[in-house]
């Protein structure tokens, strides 16, 4: 039997406003617990909940990026339900009435584009967090929990895909998308690793040329797109193996273990999906206005598709390269800032994708964390148009310059790297290849002119690369021909 | 009519401890608030939009300014147990 998978994801994005979504309280990462709370994000008797409206155009850009119909009124709602990280026993969301709805994302996989609808896109608050003490650090099997309210409140904005998702490979590329455009709106800072993005999928199977859907398992909480494939390629097989062999896939949320790559099941020790919407009175309706909507989409800033274009029209880069330096926004910021300082946009593109990538890839660094700053690239490749240094020695400087932080003209000096242009220097050290080898000259003489590769080589040697290589190409030919 | 099932129900999604001796008064006083809500039905109600407010008002916004936050030991005075400035709560999921 022929199965296809279906699968719809759920994203929870934290945005990356100053204070939080309903109090005044600051939004920030990390630092001691329950420094940043207030009666409202504690859930005090009588507090009440005020409207960001940053958090509001935030979650604009958000649905103008997904190219979303927004609700010209849209409600908050209660749900309700008890957990220990959610004080107020419900969490301010979005029901019947979301902030945006219908639309969609295309993604290019294996050169096949995928449209995915976008279901909705709501504004709800973060709950806490908990601290699993225990052995394990984790929920399941621990002793008791330490709650944490720092994050309670922190604007979160809800997307809902369609379930048009076709297999584990467009979920991830549909997210390493969407994380981009959410990077280049600027709304998050989108750091999975601290939460700030976060995903959930639901995933069923059925057989090929079926329309109904198939009975779905929730995978929660996964915090990197690579383990959110794997686990769904991994609840795949196991949903198929279930339905081969006669049994049914049972409706509950799987866990998917890293280590092992082993799917389990979650179990909830209430686990009534009962949340009793109700509108929520204390915060009045959101109405927005035609008005409101043109003027965030005047802010919008460039997404990476407008940007690419413009690299391909304005500053004649190959697809190819408009595509790398826009896959993210801060390597394309980095880009452009190197191009402020050095014009040739086809050379910088060259070093960012060759040398910078090349560097990243290896070390697995993030761009953040490099050490070079888009200005002393700039530097480095005036240096090696000037012919200060050769291109080769100036991928050498480039790999310093990463390790130790350095200035290219730092190193060079530290290095005596300078390429040598003094004639009289190089014709020294051609006279002497050329003495040395009396038979490649014989060779070239009789008419095999590559010998003089042989010849660019001695040189070469004899300075560690610093030789300029026209000019000794150049010198050579004259004195072996004459 | 309300039934025990539905109190029991209704009182385990709200945390609170019903026993067998007030199933029906419950259910009895339960099913009065609905009837009584229910005579909304008898009114001709097309054209008229549900109404989630009833103050006239929209889009009431606060700027994104953080203020000062209250002091962790005033957050944590309400704790009945704390531990390391976090309030301690017991497990969260069966073992």
């Amino acid at each position: 039997m022929v199965y296809e998978p279906v699968i719809g994801l759920e994203i929870h994005v934290e945005l990356s406003t100053r204070s939080k979504m309903f109090c005044g309280c600051q939004v920030q990462f990390g630092g001691e617990p329950n420094v940043r709370t207030c009666p409202v994000c504690l859930a005090h008797p009588g507090a009440l909940p005020v409207m960001n409206r940053q958090a509001i155009r935030y979650l604009t850009r958000i649905a103008l990026s997904l190219d979303c119909e927004i609700s010209a009124k849209s409600i908050f709602h209660r749900k309700n339900y008890f957990y220990p990280d959610l004080p107020k026993g419900y969490q301010i969301s979005q029901y019947d009435q979301p902030y945006a709805v219908e639309g969609h994302v295309n993604v290019g996989v294996h050169g096949k584009m995928h449209k995915i609808g976008i279901e909705r896109v709501h504004q709800e608050e973060d709950t806490a967090k908990n601290i699993h003490a225990g052995e394990s650090g984790r929920i399941a099997g621990s002793l008791y929990s330490l709650i944490d309210f720092n994050r309670s409140g922190t604007p979160l904005v809800e997307i809902v895909t369609k379930p048009e998702i076709t297999s584990p490979q467009v979920a991830r590329a549909f997210l390493n998308k969407l994380k981009n455009t959410l990077q280049y709106l600027d709304v998050s800072d989108c750091n999975m690793e601290e939460g700030s993005l976060r995903c959930d999928a639901n995933i069923s199977v059925r057989r090929v040329g079926e329309t109904e859907l198939g009975v779905k398992t929730e995978l929660k909480n996964m915090n990197s797109f690579k383990y959110i494939e794997k686990g769904l390629t991994q609840e795949i097989s196991r949903q198929i193996d279930l339905l081969e062999s006669g049994e049914k896939v049972v409706q509950q949320t799987v866990h998917f273990d890293v280590t092992s790559g082993e799917i389990s099941s979650l179990r909830s020790k209430e686990f009534a999906h009962d949340y009793r919407y109700f509108p929520e009175p204390d915060l009045v309706p959101l109405i927005v206005s035609d008005e409101f909507v043109e003027e965030v989409r005047a802010e919008m800033p460039e997404l990476p598709e407008t940007r690419a274009l413009r690299y391909m029209d304005t500053l004649g880069l190959p697809e190819y390269d408009a595509e790398v330096l826009t896959a993210s926004r801060e390597l394309a910021d980095y880009y452009e800032a190197c191009l402020e300082h050095f014009k040739d946009a086809k050379t910088v593109s060259n070093w960012v994708m060759g040398e910078l990538l090349g560097y990243l890839n290896a070390t697995g660094q993030e761009l953040s964390a490099c050490k070079v700053a888009p200005e002393s690239l700039a530097a480095l490749l005036t240096l090696v148009t000037s012919g200060k240094v050769s291109a080769n020695v100036g991928k050498d400087v480039f790999a310093e310059m990463c390790d130790t932080g350095k200035s290219p003209e730092e190193i060079i000096d530290e290095k005596g790297l300078t390429q040598i242009s003094d004639e009289s220097e190089l014709e020294a050290l051609i006279d002497t290849a050329i003495s040395g080898n009396p038979s490649q000259v014989e060779q070239y003489r009789a008419g095999k002119e590559q010998v003089i590769g042989f010849f660019v080589g001695q040189v070469m040697k004899a300075t560690q690369g610093r030789a300029n290589p026209k000019l000794v190409n150049e010198l050579l030919k004259k004195k072996l021909t004459g | 009519m309300v039934s025990h099932e539905d109190v029991k129900y209704v009182a385990k999604l709200a945390r609170l401890k019903v026993g067998p001796d007030e199933l029906d008064r419950f259910a009895r006083q339960l099913s009065g608030i609905l009837e009584h809500i229910d005579k909304i039905s008898e009114l001709d109600l097309s054209g008229v939009e549900p109404t989630s407010h009833v103050i006239g008002l929209a889009n009431v916004f606060r700027e994104d300014e953080p203020r000062p936050s209250v002091e962790r030991e005033e957050a944590l005075a309400n704790g009945p147990e704390v531990e390391r400035g976090a309030f301690r709560v017991p497990p969260i999921l069966e073992a």
